[in-house]
């Protein structure tokens, strides 16, 4: 048994008669590299370590974490989740898992190889990236060039049964890149990802950032209109993590999902279809159990454009009337588990990113979004973002725009979509992301 | 809502009779201060210019009302310490959570392996502690007050959003509460603590309709005790959100293009926290990343805007005694009448410029390196009746309540979202304006500010993210008028 899984069990074995403890105890390591102008900039690198107590008696729940594994400290966060439960409202639904009897997958999430990696290597591996990216004459300047990696590991325990651990190792290098100058400077990012070191694609960073900033150069605020538009793989993961969220089982039964009541109607345009599969060895957010313990299971959420069904944990599940799809995730050690997706995906295809523009014909592409935060309603579906692209023109990328916003609403983008692209690419998200083209949104400019 | 008030007032208050010291509630000190000298030693054995220590003892509780019912309520505690070594143009960083000298000394030396030092030799550091002066005293700590009556105040909030109106359909509050005592001491001999206890509270309602749901938010922060609820009624804070909710049922889609935006007091300090705010924090600067670089002594704004960066502002959600590097906050002018005065800094960029001690280093937490950050960040008030400004708007959107935002401070585009607004017509508040956000170009949109109210109001709590790391800030502005800002709506 792991170290860890000893500690989670030690915790439940504290517990008392008349309730149920679940213990969550978890461990990364972190390098953290930054690198500017031929110099490493600043070198983090620590262990960080911490537990989060579930306490459930009478149907109330209580939680409690604490950064540290020193039993003492451990003992504290027992008590303090058990005295805690005393404040909740009672409900029947209110519990913790118990094992469902689902096989965990054989996912291959951890490289050993990274913790043979010397830090010398990653630092030249910051050096030679912000070099390359450097070379190219457009580029003015590079605001960072990064690597970072972890190696994380999970135990978790339950006086209901459930016992579970998981580890996965991921390293990236990402970097930003500026061209132009002054006021008509324009910045963009390039990364690579991969489980090891050995699976990095540094060209593919370099390239990306300079082609990104330098396409932007020259960009202009053109008039609003109406047209189609766009979106590059990066964005339609973020767009898939917004309709995702709108998904949870939770918010269903609360009435703060825009999908409520809609299951069985068709919500988006035939052969849409989305789908959470965490037991995608591909996937970044690959996982074996989800933060409840259950093993990690494929859900489709959407089937050629009829809602089939929401993500659920264990108490919403429970709530719902219906079993858990291990869908619980936590933030970390700090968070008592909540719905969520991991693996997000659109089934794709067939057209090239190319082949898509050619069928738009006249819109914008999509090439980063801000302001998703303050612009996106996941209960109403009110869609209003800034975005970074090129008009399209004729099926081929034209001008450069800045400083214009799209809007529309989710709902009306699902029924929309009028191309779905074959480049499906696990970004470093808990969504996937592929070309995805919208017959009409509202472009605001000048 | 904050009350209306000048900022000036609120600094002097924080040095003249409200002074109170931090011994009260400044309990044993964090790691003992031979300890301290000596890890800073270790830290530079190799080498390396400069070292230090941060540590810091973290506890919050967070209790949360969602769907008529007290579904959370979670504490947590995290202790740690976070060294760095600075050598060259390198800083080398480790953090434990071991407060013991020898996991200190480990991390002291990981640190010092990190900045890869050359050289070496022995360095004897003497450290002086420095008396603080927090601007935020304590009447009641959070902790002190039964979780009882923390859950009422959520129960309270409920039921009087929910008596609002039949449409509400959702309501969901938070309380939270966080207490973070910190001292760090570096190899210049600073030794300083502080004790920050923060409260937060917010509402969020849901109402449903024919146009199918819209949502309301209203929140408080201050970095005060439980007493801050002697001030702020959450029953209030609960039916303002509710109205937000209720109001929007009957909004049109916004506008899509440009416009005239009036922007009411106290909400849209996230404007100036975007537009320029970002752009003057000096590590943007030193790369050359931000549209305000190399501009100090122009005229980068209308002369009616008068920008300031004050972390001394008693009780405001972004006070602090003193930053995370151990220098005591202050008030800081960045523009005054529309001329760029100066950068916000933090140890590493001043020393790089020869600066005195800056005021702007803050982090997350122990795991974190600090780097340049806002505090309180404010546009002080002009002369304008707010009333006239709207009178004197033919066509527009006024903004009663904003969002967040974001910014690219390469090329100065920064977007930020509304959450209450409505048409202008003929100088007249029409009708509401559903959600969405606006964008614009930070120089130009302080060139286009031209009109600005004598109403100053500090707003809403804010967590600012900046390269992964969030803290808390404030923002305040008084009723102004931006000639021009692009409105992405539907309605063409």
């Amino acid at each position: 048994m792991s170290e860890l899984l000893e500690l989670a069990e030690k915790v439940v074995g504290w517990s008392r008669s008349g309730e149920t403890v679940e213990a969550y105890v978890s461990r990364g390591t972190e390098t953290d590299i930054h690198v500017y102008q031929g110099s490493v900039e600043s070198l983090s690198s620590a262990t960080s370590a911490g537990a989060g107590v579930r306490v459930v008696a009478h149907g109330r729940q209580g939680f409690a974490y604490v950064g540290s594994l020193e039993e003492e400290a451990l003992a504290e966060a027992l008590d303090e989740a058990r005295d805690n439960a005393g404040f909740a409202s009672p409900e029947p639904w209110v519990g913790l898992p118990v094992p469902d009897g689902t096989s965990p997958a054989l996912l291959d999430l951890w490289r050993e190889e990274l913790a043979g990696c010397p830090t010398a290597d990653k630092v030249a591996a910051a050096l030679d990236l912000e070099r390359q990216v450097r070379l190219d004459r457009r580029i003015t300047q590079v605001e960072t060039a990064r690597w970072a990696d972890v190696s994380g590991e999970m135990a978790l325990a339950s006086s209901l049964g459930i016992s579970a651990t998981d580890r996965s190792t991921a390293c990236y290098l990402t970097v930003a890149a500026v061209a132009g100058e002054g006021v008509d400077s324009k910045e963009a990012y390039g990364y690579t990802v991969g489980r090891a070191p050995s699976e990095l694609v540094p060209a593919r960073a370099a390239d990306d950032a300079v082609a990104r900033a330098v396409r932007l150069l020259g960009a202009a605020k053109p008039r609003s209109a109406r047209l189609a538009v766009v979106f590059e793989p990066r964005v339609t993961a973020q767009l898939l993590n917004l309709i995702s969220s709108g998904l949870s089982g939770e918010r269903v039964l609360k009435g703060t999902s825009l999908f409520a009541d809609r299951l069985g109607e068709v919500v988006a345009v035939p052969g849409f279809t989305l789908v959470d599969d965490p037991t995608n060895e591909a996937a970044w957010g690959a996982s074996v159990f989800d933060d409840e313990g259950l093993a990690c299971r494929r859900n489709t959420m959407v089937e050629d454009g009829v809602l089939k069904s929401f993500l659920y944990d264990s108490t919403a599940a429970r709530r719902a009337g219906t079993s858990s799809t291990a869908n619980a995730v936590r933030a970390g050690y700090k968070s008592a588990p909540g719905v969520g997706a991991r693996a997000v995906y659109l089934v794709p295809g067939t057209l090239s990113a190319d082949e898509v523009l050619a069928q738009v014909g006249d819109g914008l592409l999509v090439q980063s979004m801000s302001g998703v935060h303050s612009g996106v309603n996941p209960i109403s579906g009110d869609f209003s973002v800034g975005v970074e692209g090129l008009l399209v023109e004729g099926g081929a990328l034209g001008a450069p725009v800045r400083e214009v916003t799209i809007a529309s609403s989710i709902q009306r983008m699902l029924q929309g979509v009028v191309a779905v692209g074959a480049d499906l690419d696990w970004l470093p998200s808990s969504a996937a992301g592929l070309t995805l083209a919208i017959s009409e949104m509202s472009m605001s400019g000048a | 809502m904050a009350d209306p008030r000048a900022p000036g007032s609120v600094a002097s208050a924080a040095r003249g009779s409200n002074l109170a010291l931090m011994t009260p509630r400044n309990g044993p000190a964090l790691v003992d201060e031979a300890v301290v000298a000596g890890v800073l030693s270790r830290a530079l054995a190799t080498g390396g210019d400069f070292a230090e220590v941060f540590a810091e003892d973290r506890r919050g509780t967070a209790v949360s009302l969602d769907d008529g019912r007290i579904e959370d309520l979670s504490t947590g505690r995290e202790l740690g310490a976070g060294i760095r070594v600075i050598s060259g143009e390198t800083t080398g960083f480790a953090h434990t959570a071991d407060l013991s000298e020898r996991g200190l000394l480990a991390a002291a030396e990981a640190a010092s392996g990190a900045a890869r030092g050359g050289g070496g030799g022995v360095r004897q550091v003497a450290l002086s502690r420095y008396p603080v002066v927090t601007p935020s005293p304590v009447e009641v700590l959070p902790a002190t007050v039964a979780k009882a009556d923390k859950v009422e105040l959520l129960r309270r909030a409920d039921a009087a959003a929910r008596a609002s109106g039949g449409s509400v359909r959702q309501v969901s509050a938070s309380y939270s509460e966080g207490r973070r005592q910190l001292m760090v001491a570096n190899s210049e001999g600073l030794l300083a603590s502080d004790d920050q206890v923060r409260v937060r509270f917010a509402v969020s309602v849901v109402a449903s309709g024919d146009t199918g749901m819209q949502t309301g938010t209203e929140s408080v922060g201050a970095t005060m005790g439980f007493e801050m609820f002697d001030r702020h009624d959450v029953d209030g804070m609960a039916r303002a959100a509710a109205r937000r909710a209720l109001l929007k049922l009957q909004a049109r889609p916004a506008p899509s293009g440009t416009l005239p935006v009036v922007i009411q007091r106290g909400s849209g300090g996230v404007l100036f926290h975007e537009a320029c705010g970002h752009g003057l924090e000096a590590d943007h600067i030193a790369k050359a990343v931000s549209v305000f670089a190399g501009r100090v002594g122009e005229q980068v704004a209308s002369p009616l805007v008068t920008l300031v960066d004050d972390g001394t502002m008693n009780h405001e959600w972004g006070a602090l005694a003193i930053d995370d590097e151990g220098h005591p906050t202050s008030r800081n002018v960045l523009i005054q009448d529309g001329v760029l005065t100066d950068y916000m800094w933090d140890w590493l960029r001043a020393r790089k410029e020869g600066r005195p001690a800056p005021a702007n280093g803050r982090r997350q937490s122990y795991q974190h390196l600090p780097m340049v950050r806002m505090t309180n960040t404010f546009v002080l008030g002009g002369d304008e009746d707010p009333d006239e400004i709207v009178r004197q708007t033919p066509y527009g959107v006024y903004v009663a309540q904003l969002g967040g935002g974001q910014v690219n401070t390469t090329t100065g585009d920064f977007v930020f979202g509304m959450t209450e607004a409505y048409l202008i017509e003929g100088g007249k508040l029409t009708e509401p304006i559903r959600d969405a956000n606006l964008i614009g170009n930070g120089p130009q949109v302080l060139r286009d500010i031209d009109a600005v109210g004598n109403d100053f109001a500090m707003g809403r709590p804010g967590t600012c993210g900046k390269q992964g790391q969030g803290v808390p800030v404030g923002m305040g502005q008084p009723t102004l008028r931006v000639r021009a800002l692009t409105i992405g709506g539907t309605a063409h």
